[in-house]
């Protein structure tokens, strides 16, 4: 830390630091405190009992599912997107990271709705795939496809800037002392982008998991077929089943508590190397 | 150097790798993964009547299974009945469409096609096999005194009714009103505008379905008085416990909410005889008499009499009457800048 | 490489680099761009190409849709403001002020990433509704949350906030405290400090949080239709009045007011874009 001069007087930072926490303790902490208490609200057995009927299992697994094709997908994306863009000059770069940008501010609505557009039955390819009888809304196809549109910038955003500064000094050295591209990528590149990248995929694979306008115009709402956790959570909540609506949601909560706790768990494992790359 | 970092990533990637596949599979494994080779029918139907088809739905199975040895799964979707018309008309394929209004099936002829326009005379009583009307819900004692729908225009009262863009249920609603003032001010126009937007005036949410503004009611604590569904009432009362009360007005609209085979769709997928079949239950004694219990108003003149204590005599006008249908009552009401949109904006 | 030959997208530095796999990556960046985002998108623009000048004419002189836009954008600025000066805030206790469980605190900020938005949403109106615990300590203050634009705004927050304190943060770690050890030795106060030295240097990625959290909140769909009353001209938002408006069987409305939001989304994108490379040309020069 630097001087005296530097240093806020005792009562500032106190000051300051309870100022935070409370804003942290009523925005995040509270609601978070609010979904787990309405889950136990009625006892471990009902909370147990909202989990573990055939409806909710089903959700559960589609959600899995869903994640598990749309995560990999979006990181294959994120790499080559940023190693195309960070590692080369080319004209109509700001363009391209815009638009990889875009599905993040676009409205999870308008994010269903253009595959509505695209594959309903009143939409531009529907009657075709209605004739070959191939269904992609109101199915799990579509429901994959929303997904990974809005999360589809999560890991590209994370690794451009990341190698942006690193920079191409490295992998220049590498080539030219013979190792071959992908090598370079490997054993250069990756290494130095890697806490950026798990910090992607985290988010990534967190949205993919909760996310909830997109999914709910192109999934029908078919009881045990097309119902995410999250669009399961609204359908309970509407059924009057408050403490299955927030055990649901817990476990979506969990999730984002689990990944949190990961990504710090990871990151003080290796803090002596964060600090010796300067993260 | 090198040698530490590519064993670093190595396992890395191999501890991603192993978690997609875990990740499908548990999936896999968790039960009723695959699905059975039995035939399906899929039923999409509005909010309100997930209860009611769950019953019927386990009825019907057993009795299929005992007549043709067949074992038969049903699929529900429920939601909103505008939201559910705009999925089977973009491509949800739904062997029978049981919805609010007849306007939301007219609007899958119109838009998709689906099913043939005189679809409403397949089934007897207007392809309705149980009606409902609109009652209000208020606080236990009733502290504020309402009674009918005039009390709803008294300064103070706060009314909860779900938006009539999105919702059947408040298109039911807001046509009642309607029909009341028309009744009392002997078929003045005017006058039942003004009355219904003094209405609106009282409502500070309005959610987009009749769940919706349930919940806003009865769990969150908002409004003195609630308009909905008569079985949504009934229901209410059974899950929420104590805190509320009943009030039948002395007049109110029959509400006939409708069911239809969709032609396109059981003719693709050869279910045209179980999803008649499916329909045409509804209107058997068992099928009326589960209906009954759901709050619904049963059509079978035996069930009727046998349930007639469970429902409070009120005196009902239809649509068809007052509003000349469903089409015409959609035009001049519903359609933007028709007369709900006048009302809103005049607020 | 087909898209190697396309004159906007042609590398500038051929020469200089021995860096291999601009084709593969950049292709299968582009086709992956197309076939996911900008195909579906062409979708919705073409339709919405076919609507007619008057029925564009109609849709945005429509109060209620007026009125919709008006609170989306109006509620995130609101928010993004109120996320700035929080968010600015917690970025500086996390950095500046060592305190117990700081670690814990600084995985908190990215709750909201990682919480599903329908989650929040009715989190945040079992909290904040009058019989909530926190709308039971409100409504005799006589302020209404749940069911009311503030309502929409709170959600806007909950959102909005980890993007401003994520870019605030490490450039706040980079500013250099020499600098302002010699402000505070030419006479400066703390606070002249922190508006004259330390404000300028982390001014751009301020504005970059903002803008993103402004860019999140504008669009938000799950967390905020719980909690806002949804009353047409008054808290309805207009991601809502899209899904009114299909639910109506109005596509053309649907898809234009889509377009709409879509086109204001992307200015803003690009805005922030620009902004970041303002700010990295100046850090770098």
């Amino acid at each position: 830390m630097g001087g005296a001069a530097t240093r806020d007087p005792v009562i500032v930072r106190w000051l300051l630091t309870l100022l935070a926490l409370g804003f942290l303790g009523l925005f995040l902490v509270l609601p978070l405190a609010a979904v787990v208490v309405e889950a136990f609200a009625k006892g471990l057995d009902a909370y147990l009992r909202a989990l573990g009927n055939d409806v909710a299992l089903a959700s559960i697994r589609l959600t899995l599912i869903v994640a598990a094709i749309a995560v990999p997908l979006n990181i294959a994306f994120g790499l080559a997107a940023s190693w195309a863009i960070a590692k080369f000059d080319f004209r109509g770069k700001s363009l391209l990271v815009s638009l990889i940008e875009l599905p993040f501010s676009v409205s999870p609505v308008i994010s269903g709705l253009i595959y509505v557009l695209l594959f309903g039955l009143q939409g531009l390819l529907g009657p075709w795939l209605a004739d070959h009888d191939i269904r992609i809304i109101f199915a799990v196809p579509g429901i994959v496809l929303a997904t990974i549109f809005v999360t589809f910038p999560f890991v590209a955003r994370e690794l451009i800037p990341l190698m942006e500064e690193q920079g191409r000094d490295e992998e220049e050295a590498a080539l030219t002392l013979g190792a071959g591209g992908l090598r370079t990528f490997w054993l250069v590149t990756l290494p130095n982008v890697r806490w950026g990248l798990l910090y992607g995929v985290l988010l990534c694979n967190a949205r993919a998991m909760g996310e909830f306008g997109a999914v709910s115009v192109v999934s029908g709402h078919i009881r045990g077929l097309t119902n995410t956790m999250p669009l399961h959570v609204e359908i309970l909540y509407n059924e009057y089943d408050f403490v299955g609506a927030f055990a649901v949601a817990s476990l979506l909560a969990l999730l984002a508590v689990v990944t949190l706790a990961a990504k710090t768990a990871l990151e003080w494992w290796h803090r002596d190397e964060l600090v010796a790359t300067g993260h | 150097m090198a040698k530490v970092w590519s064993e670093d990533i190595g396992r890395l990637v191999l501890a991603g790798v192993c978690v997609a596949l875990l990740v499908l599979g548990l999936a896999a494994i968790i039960p009723g993964a695959r699905a059975a080779e039995t035939r399906t029918l899929l039923n999409v139907s509005y909010d309100p009547t997930r209860e009611l088809y769950q019953a019927v739905n386990e009825a019907f199975i057993k009795q299929w299974k005992a007549k043709t040895g067949e074992d038969l799964k049903i699929n529900q979707s429920h939601g909103g009945s505008g939201k559910q018309g705009r999925s089977v008309i973009d491509g949800l394929e739904a062997d029978v469409v049981t919805l609010a209004l007849a306007y939301d099936i007219d609007a899958i002829v119109q838009k998709a096609k689906l099913l043939d326009p005189a679809w409403q005379k397949r089934f007897s009583y207007n392809s309705a096999p149980y009606t409902s009307t609109i009652v209000f819900l208020v606080r236990k004692g009733n502290p504020k005194q309402i009674k009918d729908w005039d009390d709803l225009v008294k300064p103070g009262v706060s009314v909860i009714t779900p938006n009539p863009k999105t919702s059947g249920g408040a298109r039911w609603n807001y046509l009642a009103a309607w029909g009341y003032e028309l009744n009392r001010s002997n078929g003045d126009q005017a006058k039942a505008e003004d009355f219904v937007g003094r209405i609106y005036k009282n409502v500070p949410v309005l959610d987009s379905g009749a769940r919706g503004s349930t919940v806003t009611f009865a769990q969150r604590g908002l409004g003195d008085v609630l308009l909905a569904w008569e079985n949504e009432a009934y229901l209410a009362l059974q899950e929420f416990g104590g805190g509320f009360e009943i009030v039948t007005p002395s007049l109110s609209i029959l509400a006939e909410p409708p069911v239809a085979v969709v032609d396109k769709v059981v003719d693709k997928r050869g279910t045209r005889a179980v999803a008649e079949a499916y329909l045409q239950f509804l209107y058997t004694p068992e099928a009326q008499e589960i209906i009954a219990r759901n709050f619904y108003r049963p059509r079978d003149p035996d069930v009727i009499r046998k349930t007639q204590g469970n429902f409070a005599p009120v005196k009902l006008f239809t649509i068809d009457d007052v509003f000349g249908g469903w089409q015409k009552a959609q035009t001049t009401h519903f359609a933007d800048g028709g007369v709900f949109d006048r009302i809103v904006a005049r607020k | 490489m087909t898209v190697a030959a396309l004159p906007l997208l042609r590398r500038t530095r051929v020469a200089a680099s021995v860096i291999p796999g601009f084709g593969p990556t950049l292709g299968f960046t582009l086709s992956y761009l197309s076939l996911i985002v900008l195909l579906p998108l062409a979708a919705l623009l073409l339709k919405a190409a076919g609507t007619t000048f008057a029925q564009w004419g109609t849709l945005l002189s429509d109060p209620r849709v007026l009125a919709s836009l008006r609170l989306s954008f109006g509620g995130a600025f609101v928010a993004a403001l109120i996320n700035a000066v929080f968010g600015l805030l917690v970025a500086w206790v996390l950095v500046r002020y060592p305190f117990p469980g700081r670690k814990l605190v600084d995985a908190i900020v990215d709750l909201p990433f990682a919480l599903p938005t329908a989650v929040a949403g009715i989190a945040l109106t079992a909290l904040y509704a009058p019989n909530g615990w926190l709308g039971k300590l409100l409504t005799p203050l006589g302020i209404k949350v749940a069911f009311t634009p503030l309502g929409v705004v709170v959600a806007m927050v909950f959102i909005g906030l980890p993007f401003v304190v994520r870019t605030v943060e490490p450039v706040l770690q980079d500013v250099d405290m020499e600098l302002e050890e010699a402000a505070a030795s030419l006479g400066a106060d703390r606070l002249q400090t922190f508006f004259l030295v330390i404000l300028p240097a982390i001014g751009p990625s301020l504005l970059t949080g903002f803008s993103l959290a402004l860019a999140r909140a504008v669009g938000e769909y799950g967390s905020v239709i719980f909690i806002a009353g949804n009353l047409p001209g008054v808290s309805e938002i207009a991601p809502l009045l899209i899904v009114t408006k299909l639910e109506q069987y109005d596509y053309v409305g649907a898809t234009a007011l889509a377009a709409v939001m879509l086109a204001i989304s992307f200015v803003l994108l690009l805005a922030v874009n620009l902004l970041q490379k303002w700010r990295r040309a100046r850090m770098g020069g």
